[in-house]
């Protein structure tokens, strides 16, 4: 596997919630920009946790630990400012979560709100209109922009979210599970919209859905008990793992 | 098969009692209220009208005159409803942001030590007897402000709503998910404004919920006004002054033979205030909720 342009980088990325454990254990690996990279392996395995250091989510939490490096464009976000980062960094959490005392229009907006970010009127309609396209959501819900957010169905839910973050610009989008609140219909439009997304932004998506990971991603990673066992092009993970678990996973014969 | 059939029965059977059971408790426990609500009811519903709204407290001369002629006692409450109401709004206005602020300190910080010792002080006075409430807002401010006042009285007021709007913010903010907390985050919000924009609005109709209950728990306290509003026996408007209140009016027309027709209008008015409140909180937890 070739890596040409590197955007974000684990190295020995370690993450522990309690002194005994660790979650994550030594994950080195790098994501190269502009491509759909996804995380699988068994549940319990730690990819929600590592995708979460990214964000650096674990700030809110004093038990959690994160030693090693995890570089953006080569800076340690380790050692930056969490705020600084995460308007990088986006995230989609697993289940959809409008802000539910907001309209579509202000959850689109939110992360301007919660910046401090002050926006022209013209400005706020041009970036409601355009997020929402970019996630197809704009026809549905045009005339409805002052509901709240809730009022829409799961998947326009996860559009919404999606598009929430996208409104930051972010450089990477860390995806967990985006899907798997959701029908199949639902889901085969996050997928066709995620991969209309990566001409703009990078995506690391955690899928416990092996077809999914086949039809969106370039890459794979197969992480196991913390470990990230493989890391490679999609289509060679698929067809030709190296790891005797991987291979086991990706067949069935491990949960 | 008969064994079994006999068993459901049975167990039907039991159901059946035991829901009948509760049926009778719960009606047992209704009484008291009914009793209450009655006898206020059918006593002071006579005494409502326009003018006992609008009108001071007579004097007792007056009183006097009215008891001898066998005449309807006039006047009214006007002045403990003006002083309930800006003692009431001072205490709220305060008490409100402090208690917002405080609750959601707790909800975010619980396992630290500085929020563990605040958590205690907040139920330590919620357990404290309004009379000692009051003795102290006495020595802190009645005494060092040289005279009873609203201000006084609203201090109390304050002190005692305090720990219901800690609390209910507490557990309206400890029960959010976490997930919407981690999504402003995510967005690069820094604290505050995740708390201001997206915590707070989303537990707005539990902390209104709480404050409602708060005003309706401590609009009734008689104590704590003793020692520090005093009371008076006309319409007044300053703060700095004694003023009166409607539970300290119902003390005093206790303590006037020739006023004791008026308890059952003011009590009747506190019982009317204290329950729509209480529904109106009813009313917004389930709106909020659903
Ligand atoms: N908040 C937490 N506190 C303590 N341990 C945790 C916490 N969250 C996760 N863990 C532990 O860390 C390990 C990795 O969990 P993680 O949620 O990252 O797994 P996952 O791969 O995302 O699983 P799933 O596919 O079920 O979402 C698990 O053993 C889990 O028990
Ligand atoms: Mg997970």
């Amino acid at each position: 596997m070739e890596l040409v342009n590197p955007i974000l980088e684990f190295k020995k990325t370690c993450v522990s919630y309690s002194k005994q454990t660790m979650a994550v254990k030594y994950v080195s690996a790098a994501i190269e920009r502009n491509t759909i990279t996804a995380i699988m392996g068994p549940s319990g395995c730690g990819k929600s946790t590592l995708l979460r250091a990214a964000n650096l989510m674990h700030a809110l939490y004093p038990n959690i630990r994160v030693d090693g490096e995890i570089l953006l464009n080569g800076q340690n976000i380790l050692s930056m400012e969490p705020i600084e980062v995460r308007r990088k960094i986006g995230m989609v959490f697993q289940r959809p979560t409008p802000f539910p005392t907001m309209s579509i229009y202000d959850n689109v907006l939110a992360g301007y709100s919660l910046n401090g970010i002050r926006l022209s009127k013209s400005e706020r309609n041009e970036i409601v209109e355009k997020c929402l396209r970019n996630v197809a959501l704009w026809d549905e819900v045009k005339d409805v922009l002052n509901k709240k957010g809730t009022f829409l169905s799961g998947g326009q839910q996860q559009r919404l979210c999606i598009a929430r973050a996208l409104a930051m610009k972010p450089e990477v989008l860390l995806m967990d599970e985006p899907t798997s609140a959701l029908d199949p219909i639902a889901t085969k439009h996050i997928e066709d919209l995620i991969l209309e997304l990566q001409k703009d932004v990078t995506i690391l998506i955690v899928t416990h859905n092996m077809g999914q990971a086949k039809r969106i991603s370039s890459r794979s990673m197969f992480m196991y008990l913390g470990d990230l066992v493989e890391y490679d092009d999609t289509e060679k993970m698929f067809s030709n793992p190296t790891d005797e678990r991987t291979r086991a996973y990706l067949t069935g014969k491990m949960g | 098969m008969i064994m079994n059939d006999m068993k459901i029965l049975q167990r039907l059977y039991t159901d059946k009692i035991f829901k009948i059971a509760v049926c009778l408790f719960a009606a047992l426990t209704a009484i008291p209220l009914f009793a209450i609500l009655g006898e206020v009811l059918i006593k002071g519903y006579s005494q409502l009208s326009w003018s006992f709204f609008t009108e001071p407290t007579p004097t007792a001369y007056k009183a006097m005159q009215a008891v001898a002629a066998g005449e309807p006692i006039p006047g009214g409450i006007a002045n403990g409803i003006i002083g309930s109401v800006i003692m009431l709004g001072m205490a709220t206005v305060v008490a409100v942001p402090i208690g917002i602020l405080c609750g959601v300190y707790l909800a975010e910080n619980s396992k630290k030590r500085f929020a563990i010792i605040v958590s205690y002080i907040t139920d330590l006075l919620q357990g404290t007897p309004s009379v000692i409430i009051g003795i102290i807002t006495y020595v802190w401010v009645v005494v060092p402000m040289k005279g009873y006042s609203a201000i006084a009285g609203s201090v109390a007021l304050f002190i005692m709503m305090l720990p219901l709007i800690i609390r209910s913010t507490e557990e309206t903010v400890k029960i959010l998910p976490a997930s919407l907390k981690e999504a402003g985050l995510a967005l690069g919000g820094n604290n505050a404004r995740v708390t201001l924009k997206v915590i707070l609005p989303s537990a707005f109709g539990g902390i209104f919920t709480g404050i409602l209950l708060a005003v309706s728990r401590v609009i009734g306290e008689t104590a704590p006004l003793m020692f520090t509003a005093l009371g008076c026996s006309f319409i007044r408007w300053d703060i700095d002054k004694p003023i009166s209140a409607v539970p300290l009016l119902i003390w005093e027309f206790f303590n006037d033979p020739n006023l004791q027709e008026l308890i059952w209008g003011a009590s009747l008015f506190l019982l009317i205030f204290v329950l729509s409140l209480n529904l109106t909180a009813k009313y917004f937890a389930k709106k909020w909720n659903s």
